[in-house]
């Protein structure tokens, strides 16, 4: 790595543990966090059990702060939390706080444990996000599993081989060193015996604690099982309908809960007449202050009680519409966060110098509408209460989070709290929050009953929380040798993450400008680096054609982050860059970046039907990097499907609202990528089995909204700006 | 109102209006949850059963109207303890992420090569049309349609 890249890939650093939280939702601290494992070993048995004295600053970084604190550095607590236990038998139990949400870590980290372990794979049990068994942990965002949470587990996993080729010594009264941990046993070279990790385990109540964290680790370009692809592990139950996700969570003597809403933010309850519910064969009405609900013996009985609550509302407060969104987030451009706006800006150079010196100037404003997570399985919660104590199966990204609001609302100590969360229909960045879990509990308290809580569509849609929109204003200038000499991009909303751009321009700014904004907003894949990532490369792309430059070479040209370099040349020659046109209406674009650590480039190629102006996307080249490959199967899907998904916020998905109500809060109204929008996808893995992994949900997705943008340019002539790019087709003169 | 139904080879009664939802019924009278609820509209197939052979959303389905009728749900493919073909195939495809779709996608591609068992890519896209994968992993899922396509070609038992 040459000087400057490692002063981009610190600074890229510091975007990423600044920049995805922005806009991930927390709940305020409430309580100081107990992190002992209480119980833990009564719960275990005997056998061997890991722990960790936790120094470790990467995963200590997930401490709970939140707020402005949460920038700074916090004191770092010694955080003691069991992580790995080997029983008799030899059956390893790992906890990880992490979430299996579709992103497919339950078996990516179980490939890392079982690789420094060194037994089979399927030895392993991954316990994830049950917050009475596992570690503390932050939530599953970020893209932090692997670069976190992998290495942690890992450093895990070889402090525990080493503990039992210490057990093995003692057990045969020989030297330790020339031992060898493999396939689940110790064997010894010298004489041959062998004795496996479970009969080294009978007997042990040993919890070995690991200070410090560093014991060795195997380099990935060593690795045997892990870097290798390995289908979804226990996917059976899938495919059978037998896995229980947590709207399929059942407790006996469970009732079923709806949620009264209002008909529009911020409309507030005037009068209640619950009497025509309350006569319902088995219904029970709860009210608490704004909040109301009812609960049924069956969901067709909670609906039909739902529907009979009279209520009036005090009306909604005048709000702004998507129609006049982008000018109401110009507009409200906040000035009581002008530290954090300081925080996000980066300036090298003067613009305005670069600017007087060009022989070309550009000014274009890019804009992104609010979009939906819509994941497939809706927020969902089974709430319990048994003598005083609250356990709730959730679907959530954030158990701990969870645990806490719970803690926080109904006010009770953080132990009397357990929150567990099934593989669930995933999340995207969008089920960080419990608001789900807090009124099925709060029903369920008033019910005295089990109570699930399945949020239908609408309320998934209206209720949750969306990407937030965004106004990306882009200034450049040319020079005569037809390279960049100024760089301008600012961005109001979206948030700042991958807002700096990767390309060498001696005169630049860029930065972020919080506003007010009118929809409740967090994180979403990737973030604003879909934001930015449009903004820029589509900029780049226009900046390339005023320069009379192909849209590839433009970028090599500016380039000298020898990563990215790489992915862009790699989708390049897989998708034969620049193409040739073989029909009309076929176009062709890029795009790409850096983002938390990981190199994207994606080659688009798009069809625009001259006709009615539909535009298809016909094919997808994208080339990732995010260091050593943990499954190059996850990955793949990881890769993939965030082309398909992007498609769906590239071309045509956003949100629609007015006067405190979504006006599309369905699938038959809000469209999201289907069958029959499947491209060819052709994914290009750049694997770096020398340098750390990262984390890979997020940042695939960055690419293919401005490739397609660039390639709807090339087909047609018009250059589109906003996205969602063509909800309606391309209208053509 | 008791309805009677055929769920899988088992008789039921149901005690509930002939307006419920067949969904409702199976999840949350049945305890069959293999079949999901996604949009209650009928737009994301999550939901979708056999009746009589035929993919229906069963969110949008009264279940009045599937009286003494024979519904098949993911958790009625296996046979003997042994997946149904377009089940493996599934599984070898490794053709899902969250896979809160997958039940959804299996019953109806059950549907499709039993109507039609050799289909084109742009057959399948859109018989397979009205269910969202959010994941985005049609691909595999086109890889596993093809999969069972060939299992069920030669023979696959059912």
């Amino acid at each position: 790595m040459n000087e400057k890249e490692t002063v981009r890939e610190e600074e890229t650093r510091a975007n990423e543990t600044l920049a995805p939280e922005r806009y991930e939702l927390f709940a305020p601290p409430a309580y100081h966090f107990d992190l002992e494992r209480r119980n833990f070993l009564k719960v275990m048995g005997g056998g061997v059990g890991v722990f960790l004295l936790v120094r470790n600053p990467a995963v200590l970084g997930q401490g709970r702060e939140s707020g402005q604190r949460r920038f700074g550095r916090p004191a770092l607590p010694e955080n003691v939390g069991a992580w790995l236990h080997i029983a008799p038998g030899g059956a390893v139990t790992v906890y990880t706080g992490k979430v299996e949400i579709g992103q497919n870590i339950r078996t990516s980290l179980a490939q890392q444990v079982a690789e420094e372990l060194r037994v089979r794979l399927d030895s392993i049990t991954m316990v994830m996000g049950d917050t009475a068994l596992v570690p503390f942990d932050m939530g599953t965002f970020g893209s932090m599993t692997t670069p976190v949470m992998g290495p942690q587990l890992r450093r895990i996993a070889s402090a525990a081989r080493d503990t039992l080729l210490e057990l093995a010594a003692a057990r045969w009264k020989t030297a330790k060193g020339p031992l060898v941990a493999e396939e689940g046993m110790v064997r010894d070279p010298a004489s041959g015996r062998r004795v496996a990790y479970g009969v080294l385990a009978e007997g042990q109540t040993l919890a070995k604690t690991v200070v410090a964290a560093d014991p060795p680790l195997i380099s990935p370009e060593k690795w045997t099982v892990a870097g290798k692809p390995v289908k979804k592990i226990g996917a059976t139950p899938f495919v059978t309908g037998r896995h229980l996700y947590p709207s399929d969570i059942v407790r006996l003597d469970m009732v079923y809960g709806k949620v009264l809403r209002p008909p529009a933010y911020g409309a507030t309850l005037a009068s209640l007449d619950a009497s025509a519910a309350k006569a319902l064969a088995g219904v029970v009405v709860v009210q608490d202050a704004d909040f109301v609900g009812v609960v049924a013996p069956k969901p067709e009985i909670a609906e039909k009680a739902l529907a009979a609550l009279k209520a009036t509302w005090n009306p909604a407060p005048a709000q702004p519409s998507s129609k006049d969104l982008f000018d109401y987030l110009r507009k409200n451009a906040a000035p009581e966060n002008a530290q954090e706006e300081d925080r996000f800006a980066h300036t090298v150079g003067s613009v305005e110098t670069g600017l007087a010196a060009a022989r070309q100037t550009f000014a274009q404003t890019y804009t992104v509408a609010y979009i939906a997570h819509a994941p497939l399985e809706p927020r969902a919660a089974v709430a319990e209460w048994q003598e005083g104590k609250l356990t709730v199966w959730t679907g959530t990204q954030r158990p701990f989070g969870v645990r806490d609001q719970l803690v926080e609302t109904f006010h009770l100590p953080a132990d009397s709290v357990h929150v567990l969360m099934p593989d669930m229909g995933s999340g995207y960045g969008g089920k960080h929050t419990g608001e789900c879990a807090i009124e099925a509990a709060r029903l369920a308290k008033g019910a005295g009953k089990p109570v699930k809580l399945i949020w239908t569509r609408e309320e998934e849609f209206t209720w949750a929380y969306f990407r937030p929109a965004g106004v990306i204003d882009v200034r450049a200038g040319l020079g005569a040798d037809g390279k960049l000499v100024a760089w301008e991009m600012i961005n109001y909303n979206s948030g700042p993450s991958a807002v700096n751009t990767p390309y060498d321009i001696p005169n630049q700014t860029t930065g972020f400008h919080p506003t007010k904004y009118p929809l409740r907003q967090g994180s979403y894949r990737a973030l604003a680096a879909t934001a930015n990532h449009f903004a820029r490369e589509s900029a780049m792309s226009e900046l390339a054609h005023m320069a009379g430059a192909d849209q590839l070479d433009f970028r090599l040209k500016h380039l000298s982050d020898a990563r990215l370099k790489t992915v862009f040349e790699s989708a390049a020659k897989r998708f034969s860059w620049p193409g040739k046109k073989s029909e009309p209406g076929q176009g062709f674009g890029i795009g790409g970046g850096i983002e938390k650590g990981g190199r994207v480039a994606t080659c688009a190629e798009v069809s625009v039907n001259p006709k009615d102006g539909s535009v298809r996307v016909r094919r997808v080249v994208v080339a990732f990097e995010c260091g050593a490959i943990v499954n190059p199967d996850g990955l793949n899907d990881q890769v993939a499907g965030a082309q398909m998904m992007g498609l769906g916020g590239a071309l045509f998905e956003a949100i629609e609202f007015a006067d405190g109500k979504i006006l599309n809060p369905r699938f038959s109204q809000y469209r999201v990528p289907r069958f029959s929008d499947l491209p060819r996808i052709e994914v290009v893995l750049v694997n770096r089995a020398d340098r750390p992994p990262a984390g890979a949900g997020e940042t695939p997705i960055c690419g293919l909204a401005p490739a397609v943008a660039n390639a709807i340019f090339d087909a047609t002539g018009i250059r589109l700006r906003s996205m969602p790019l063509a909800p309606h087709g391309v209208k053509q003169a | 109102m008791a309805i009677e139904l055929n769920v899988n080879g088992r008789s039921y009664s149901v005690d509930t209006d002939p307006g419920t939802s067949l969904l409702t019924v199976l999840r949350d009278h049945l305890g069959l949850t293999g079949s999901k609820y996604g949009c209650g509209e009928g737009e994301c197939g999550a939901c979708t059963v056999l009746i009589n052979g035929n993919s229906r959303r069963s969110c949008i389905t009264p279940v009045g109207h599937v009286h003494r009728q024979k519904v098949t749900t993911i958790e009625g493919l296996e046979r003997a303890g042994k997946l149904h073909p377009v089940q493996q195939a599934f599984l070898d495809a490794d053709a899902y992420q969250c896979a809160y779709c997958t039940a959804g996608m299996i019953v109806t591609t059950v549907a499709l090569l039993d109507s039609n068992p050799h289909p084109t890519d742009a057959q399948i896209a859109e018989f397979l049309g009205g269910n969202i994968c959010r994941c985005g992993t049609y691909p595999r899922i086109l890889a596993a349609v093809r999969l069972a396509e060939r299992a069920l070609a030669q023979g696959g038992a059912r």
